[in-house]
């Protein structure tokens, strides 16, 4: 309970900091909060050093010593060389860059005119849509599965990266999220570019767009990591290897690899693990703003 | 005098072409609302009283007798059984340890950053995979955690086929992904609360830091709190990659979503599932209420 209410006491010494004068209290606090969040910390990343561990030793060293998480031999070569052997990953991740690059592309080109028609432009029918949008966001994808799959067989697509793809064509929380943005834009902008004979299009894409770039930039990044990771949708409408994405690669080569070698095993979890890893870790700041602005919803 | 008359239908012409405009510009995202929302959301509701398979010659109307089915079936119950179970872990746990990190990071400045990315780290992995890894870690001969447990002089346990670990561990590899998620929502929170409240408090009295926490952080909070556990709940009523991953529903794990998936799209009873998924929506339905009236409440106090 202590440590939990740290927090507003620690702020206050940074403000007006005097290291010298830290009272035993506070330096107990700190401690107590530091010990609180490393072991918070070695948590959140046991998973990620077990596996990189288990990556890079030899078969034997699993077996003998459980708990030792620093390798005593170096046998990375061989497993990362057995995971691409057993399963293509890399044909995966090319299957999950175009499925991602497909999904956010037609979700902009359609979710960015259309949130600016409802920002900005009154038309026919636009209260209907904005109601269509907002009760959009309550309905995930497991809900018109059922449908969108049978329709998909009726017409001969399942297997295709267009079935992965077509059900998130649509994103409302773009439409959503974009449309609240656009809100903040001047009007009195648009109309001085309206007088001066601007089309609209181009007001939008070269005005209005560029405004809106971090909201933009925000969403393209929840886009990608909920469809790089997507596992419910990919397992409906694909059964051939040579489409799966990531996740429904992996299931396959857990089913294959199960139990035989833990090595290759979690030398191709890093594989599939370490693009977005990477991602996260170059662009942190965009994450981080992508969930607040989820947050609006 | 001519001018103003002549502006008038020249507005009239302006306002015609903004909403031909708008029209178009809306066009093909109301196309696709219909066609991927509305549309199968209707056929779905149809579909839930009908005994529909893929291949069957025939359809028929069974009123609500896949309903009633769902209600006397013991792997539907189970489902549903489990799936609460795991919100009821992941909810108050996902909230609560959140909020905690959440508080300590905030005052952090030099390590701040630092524990930021561990803690947000599992949130970005592909769970698939991360999911191979824990069932790594648990595993009763090979794994650290049983390693370590019977170092301690404890027995093993087997996380993943014992019935009565299995949904516990499920809800904790759960957690392992949502608590960064959560952290960052309230560190959200935490920033926007004004630092003269804080002062405002102490000149009341409130100089203790439980009290500070009870009297200005927990009221200032609590439409963020709300909001997070709304999206904690949907998030882990959905639970579907763990289950598939580590059990394919074995040993009693069956969850809503994975019970949809066995008899939707393995057994093609389209049918029964679109009933199993219209019980679904309800759920996703009332979360949403409870975060539409809590939409309301904000809007009423700031």
């Amino acid at each position: 309970m202590t440590s939990l209410a740290v927090a507003p006491s620690e702020a206050e010494q940074s403000a007006a900091p005097r290291p010298g004068h830290l009272s035993l209290g506070k330096a107990f606090a700190l401690v107590a909060t530091h010990a609180v969040l490393v072991v918070g910390a070695v948590v959140m990343l046991l998973p990620f050093v077990w596996m990189f561990a288990t990556a890079v030793r030899p078969p034997s060293e699993i077996l003998a010593h459980p708990l030792d998480p620093f390798p005593r031999a170096f046998h990375g070569v061989e497993n990362f060389t057995q995971a691409l052997k057993t399963a293509p990953l890399l044909k995966f991740m090319a299957n999950g860059v175009i499925v991602c690059a497909g999904i956010l592309i037609v979700q902009l080109l359609v979710a960015i005119p259309a949130a600016y028609a409802l920002a900005k432009l009154s038309f026919p029918g636009r209260s209907l849509l904005f109601g269509l949008v907002i009760a959009g966001l309550c309905i995930p994808i497991q809900v018109p599965a059922l449908p969108l799959y049978i329709a998909l067989a009726n017409l001969g697509l399942l297997d295709t990266y267009f079935a992965m793809m077509v059900p998130f064509f649509i994103s409302v929380f773009a439409i959503f999220l974009f449309r609240q943005t656009f809100k903040t834009f001047p009007d009195e902008i648009i109309q001085a570019a309206r007088v001066d004979g601007v089309g609209e299009i181009e007001i939008l894409w070269r005005i209005v767009v560029p405004s809106a770039w971090p909201a933009i930039a925000a969403f393209s990044v929840f886009s990608v990591v909920a469809h790089w990771n997507d596992l419910y949708w990919p397992m409906i409408v694909i059964q051939r290897l040579e489409y799966a994405p990531p996740p429904l690669g992996m299931l396959f080569f857990t089913g294959t690899e199960s139990g035989a070698n833990y090595g290759s095993l979690m030398a191709g979890a890093t594989i599939i693990t370490l693009p977005l890893v990477v991602l996260f870790l170059i662009a942190r700041r965009r994450f981080v703003q992508g969930i607040t602005m989820t947050g609006i919803k | 005098m001519t001018s103003a008359l002549n502006i008038q239908p020249a507005a009239a012409a302006r306002r015609r072409r903004i909403a031909a405009l708008g029209a178009l510009f809306a066009a093909p995202a109301a196309v696709l609302i219909v066609a991927i929302l509305v549309v199968p959301v209707c056929m779905l509701l149809a579909l839930s009283f009908t005994d529909y398979e893929i291949g069957a010659i025939a359809i028929r109307w069974v009123g609500t007798a896949n309903f009633e089915r769902a209600i006397t079936d013991p792997v539907f119950r189970r489902a549903i059984a489990n799936t609460l179970l795991y919100v009821a872990i992941v909810l108050p746990g996902g909230v609560a340890l959140g909020l905690l990190f959440a508080l300590l990071i905030h005052a952090r400045t030099r390590t701040r950053g630092f524990y930021e990315v561990v803690y947000f780290l599992p949130v970005t992995t592909t769970l698939i995979a991360m999911a191979a890894v824990w069932q790594f870690l648990l595993h009763p001969r090979l794994g650290p955690v049983n390693a370590a447990l019977k170092a301690l002089g404890f027995s093993e346990q087997a996380f993943i086929s014992d019935p009565k670990l299995l949904l516990p561990t499920l809800a904790a590899i759960g957690l392992w992904q949502v608590v960064g998620f959560n952290m960052v929502l309230f560190l959200a929170g935490l920033s926007a609360i004004p630092r003269d409240l804080y002062d405002a408090a102490a000149v009341d009295g409130a100089g203790g830091a439980v009290d500070r926490f009870l009297t200005v952080t927990w009221p200032m909070l609590a439409p963020t709190t709300l909001f997070v556990a709304v999206t904690t709940s949907i998030t882990a009523f959905k639970v579907f990659d763990t289950v598939a991953a580590l059990t394919q529903g074995k040993y009693g794990s069956e969850v809503l979503l994975y019970a949809i998936y066995l008899e939707g799209f393995q057994y093609f009873k389209m049918g029964y599932a679109a009933a199993l998924t219209v019980v679904f929506l309800a759920f996703m339905l009332a979360f949403s209420l409870v975060q539409a009236f809590q939409l309301d409440r904000r809007v009423h106090y700031s």
